[in-house]
């Protein structure tokens, strides 16, 4: 691949690209899922091909092809650098990128089990059984499996010189319980919603879940939710659960900090950033307990976030974005870095696939804990609500206002966990729900949750990012509205 | 490179051939599929992202004793697909039998649709980016900013099987959004067809620019009940949300707000839904995912719920007749509609407007999401030119609104429809819908901006 690789880079140059990089990519797939019973979904999937990005007359171009044969190879960089010329119509500068060390390495994420050695009946059989317990519960109409492992085997190579090998290896699996009952419909996950908890490791991952001895207690807090307590419609105090903060983080912190949509790439789609250039290491984010930071080294933690290099050939790199409250750094990738006159990129370009350009995606953007046990959080707290794991999110195009609901709450009246909540919702502004963070809990309580399904860009890439959490407590928060009528 | 030598229907016809050949599964089926698509993205008056792509993807489903199971691959040797081959059938046999699976269809008739259009598979990137260049020159020239996407594209796919299954489709797509911005207010535009000499990239524009200048320093309204206009795009975003709800499966399940309501009046009498995969402005193949005609259904005729749509399996599961709208096998979800057509009416939005005493025009929907699956209520944000509407006329913008709704008693409170036009959103596929006017539409809160 690496021949094939150089011949793209050479054809390129010859081209008249001053410029170049090639990601070869073989992605191998496997997603297995169950529901009621029976198995659903079982597919592999594997694809290979080469992405070649060039600069040519000062502006980008990309092309990419299946097709790996030199002379294949050869026509798609030609190609890449034809779409850069006609880039270059519609030009108002030449395209600048930050420096970068060229890196000739070798990677791979470790891992004790590869999940496509493991037999598939085994994954199945597991699966399954966690099935058959949700299904001893009383009132669940759906009882559901998944489990997702991905690898990918990817070389980068950059006219500059750089010629890295990486290997990651992903894995994944949850379980979900749903219940109809009357006129309504109540779901209940386990160990995360929306495909369940995601990272950068291998089968042990989903062993350590053990979501055959959780099955029957979201079966049962499932069906419980039917006849649980509205969520009122107030302002109060909220406890957040670690895989919600995660996803507060990622929505909220997450996005409006990628400097493409600062500087307006996304405009048309993704949206924009109430974090505009002026407010670096200005604006109070939070409130002084809130830490946040991008963080792609594996000493950070095996995360969806995780490499050794970004995928235009910049070493993995930990940016401070919060800290004690203050603002303070952007993801950014080489061109963008150099937009706002940074010396070097935060290293935060992925792409999707070898077909897909690479961007500036989150890499892990986690929050530093606390020191609160959890149950002397809870006994701090006289009036609360407690809310654990997601059910829905939204958020505006420039980051400011959203809403999101979870799927469980518990009351907290005078330190003590109380009755079960259904439907619970929390909203407000961005800057102004983390400036009423008060408390987090300690490292005992912090997990590194994965999110497989970020969308972005056009055409549209999904892409895992990690976000470490623990369980922690917000003042003042508008809660309800969702089911206001 | 494949801008010149795409995969013809005949090449994908023979690499079926190939792996029907060189499976010796008890059934095979064979769904390939070649794409080549290309787009031009702008922002900020210039072409910052263009890309081109081929994909292949050769997926093969085997049976074994009543067990199946898919494997897919991207390589087109003797090799490649002969491991492809071993994988689908191994994992087929390394599971549970499934008392209720079905053998493979055997050949059937498709009635002809015709979507590929040479005009969009010819598109370079140079006219692309002449059209893109026009659109920021304009926009610079306003002191406006441009960001959007031109695309086109073309894909061909063969879906065979080893009991003489064979159907085949082609197709074109080209796509235009576009969003103008002023400092304090934007305004947007899409349109997508398979012919790209119905796209208007500079007509799309002017009516971005125009919502931008528009809406200029929105003020803030309090949030509430307002009569809202919505254009055929929040409309298709809004509605695409009940998709999967026409799915048997999904009543099957109970996870349908259909579940229970079937043949009672729960919208309104103006309210008239089927799924047509035939429509002049509908897109995709006329068979689904196991090769069976796709039918046109009745799933709403005057505010009841009539029909669902079944695969195959879930027909026998809940005693109905399959109606081509199943996916690829194996899966969890069954089916769904994917040609949604609501009937329109004859009203613009002019005319909704000049009725309206006090209300909302909104331009675009945003970040969609279901907060509760049986009351069907979504909440979302509006974006990119939210407008105050006073005494029948656009009394200038306002700042965007979070919406709570429930679609059910959306479509219980449609005063006004107009004509059905093939609409291109962001939550949702394409579909053919109307503007509507609807009172009492729920605004939560109000954003910054």
């Amino acid at each position: 691949m690496q021949d094939l690789a150089n011949s793209a880079i050479e054809t390129a140059k010859k081209r008249g690209a001053s410029y170049a990089d090639v990601r070869v990519m073989d992605i191998r797939h496997r997603d297995i899922s169950t529901k009621n019973g029976e198995v659903g979904t079982l597919a592999e999937s594997e694809s290979l091909g080469i992405g070649i990005r060039v600069i040519a007359s000062g502006a980008w171009g990309f092309a990419s092809t299946d097709r790996l044969t030199r002379e294949g190879v050869q026509a798609c960089a030609a190609e890449a650098v034809e779409i850069a010329k006609a880039s270059a119509l519609a030009k108002r500068e030449n395209v600048a990128l930050a420096p970068e060390k060229t890196y000739v390495d070798t990677w791979q994420n470790p891992f004790l089990k590869d999940p496509f050695r493991i037999p598939v009946e085994q994954q199945i059989d597991l699966l399954l059984a966690a099935d058959k317990e949700m299904r001893r519960v009383k009132g669940i109409t759906v009882a559901e499996g998944t489990m997702a492992f991905r690898r990918i085997d990817q070389l980068f190579v950059s006219s500059a010189g750089s010629s890295i090998h990486q290997i990651k290896m992903q894995s994944g699996a949850g379980i979900f319980a749903t219940s109809f009952a009357g006129t309504e419909i109540q779901k209940r996950s386990y160990p995360s919603s929306f495909g369940g908890q995601h990272m950068l490791q291998g089968y042990e991952l989903v062993e350590s879940f053990d979501l055959v001895g959780n099955a029957g207690r979201i079966a049962e807090e499932c069906v419980a939710l039917h006849s649980a307590v509205q969520c009122p419609e107030k302002q109060g105090t909220i406890i957040l659960g670690s895989s919600q903060l995660g996803l507060q983080i990622h929505e909220s912190i997450g996005h409006p900090i990628e400097l493409d949509r600062v500087l307006g790439m996304e405009a048309n789609f993704a949206g924009m950033s109430f974090l505009t250039t002026e407010k670096l290491r200005k604006l109070k984010y939070g409130s002084d307990i809130v830490n946040v930071v991008a963080d792609a080294r594996l000493e950070h933690g095996p995360g969806l976030g995780t490499f050794a290099y970004d995928d235009e050939g910049v070493a993995a790199q930990c940016t401070p974005i919060i800290t004690n409250g203050l603002f303070t750094g952007y993801l950014t990738s080489r061109e963008t870095a150099s937009a706002i006159g940074e010396k070097r990129s935060g290293g935060t370009v992925r792409c999707e696939s070898w077909n897909r350009l690479p961007m500036i995606r989150m890499t892990n953007i986690s929050i530093n804990p606390g020191t609160w046990k959890y149950d002397d959080l809870i006994a701090d707290t006289d009036d609360a609500i407690l809310m654990e794991t997601n059910r829905s999110w939204s958020i505006d195009d420039k980051r400011y206002h959203f809403q999101f609901s979870t799927e469980i709450g518990w009351e907290i009246k005078g330190g003590k966990k109380g009755r079960m909540i259904k439907n619970p919702s929390y909203s407000g502004i961005t800057t102004e729900v983390w400036n009423s963070f008060d408390a987090i809990c300690s490292r005992d309580h912090w997990t590194l949750w994965g999110t497989p399904n970020c969308g972005k860009g056009q055409p549209q890439q999904t892409m895992g990012t990690g976000h470490g959490a623990a369980p922690a407590r917000f003042r003042n928060i508008k809660i309800g509205v969702a089911f206001a009528k | 490179m494949s801008k010149d030598k795409p995969l013809s229907i005949n090449d994908l016809e023979r690499i079926a051939e190939r792996v029907l050949k060189l499976s010796d599964a008890q059934e095979t089926e064979v769904d390939i599929g070649a794409t080549t698509d290309a787009l031009t993205r702008f922002a900020n008056n210039t072409i910052h992202q263009n890309v081109a792509e081929e994909i292949l993807g050769i997926s093969i489903r085997t049976v074994v004793d009543g067990r199946t199971a898919r494997s897919t691959t991207n390589k087109t040797d003797d090799d490649s697909l002969r491991r492809a081959i071993a994988t689908a059938v191994s994992l087929a046999r390394n599971q549970p039998k499934n008392p209720d699976f079905l053998p493979m269809l055997k050949k059937q008739k498709y009635e002809k649709v015709a979507r590929f259009f040479a005009a969009t598979a010819k598109t370079t990137p140079q006219d692309r980016a002449r059209a893109v260049t026009r659109v920021c020159k304009m926009a610079d020239k306003r002191k406006q900013t441009a960001a959007g996407i031109f695309s086109s594209g073309e894909s061909r796919s063969v879906l065979a099987n080893s009991r003489g299954l064979f159907a085949r489709y082609e197709q074109t797509r080209s796509e235009f959004s576009v969003t103008i911005l002023e400092s304090h207010s934007s305004g947007w535009a899409k349109e997508n067809s398979p012919d790209i000499r119905k796209i208007d990239p500079e007509a799309l524009a002017e009516s971005a620019s125009e919502k931008a200048a528009k809406s200029r320093e929105p003020r803030e309204i309090p949030a509430g009940r307002y009569t809202t206009i919505l254009p055929p795009s929040a409309v298709l975003d809004l509605v695409g949300f009940l998709f999967y709800d026409f799915a048997g499966t999904a009543v099957h399940d109970k996870r349908s707000c259909f579940t229970g309501r079937m043949g009672k009046k729960i919208l309104g009498d103006n309210i008239t839904l089927w799924d047509d995969a035939y429509h002049p402005l509908q897109s995709g193949p006329a068979y689904d995912g196991e090769g069976t005609p796709r039918q046109k259904v009745l799933l709403v005729d005057k505010g009841v719920p009539k029909n669902l749509v079944y695969a195959r399996a879930t027909a026998k599961k809940m005693k109905a007749k399959p109606t081509g709208h199943g996916f690829s096998l194996p899966n969890d979800y069954g089916e769904a509609p994917m040609n949604l057509v609501i009937a329109g009416g004859d009203k613009s939005i002019a005319e909704m407007v000049r009725t309206t005493e006090r209300g909302i025009l909104v331009t675009r929907l945003w970040y969609i999401r279901e907060v509760d699956p049986y009351e069907k209520i979504l909440t979302g944000m509006t974006r990119d030119g939210t407008f105050l509407i006073e005494n029948g006329c656009v009394a200038g913008g306002v700042r965007n609104f979070r919406f709570n709704e429930s679609i059910i008693e959306m479509l219980s409170n449609v005063e006004m429809l107009g004509p059905a036009v093939r609409a291109a959103g962001e939550e949702s596929f394409e579909m053919v819908v109307p503007a509507m006017k609807v009172r009492n539409f729920h605004f939560s809160e109000v954003t910054k901006f």
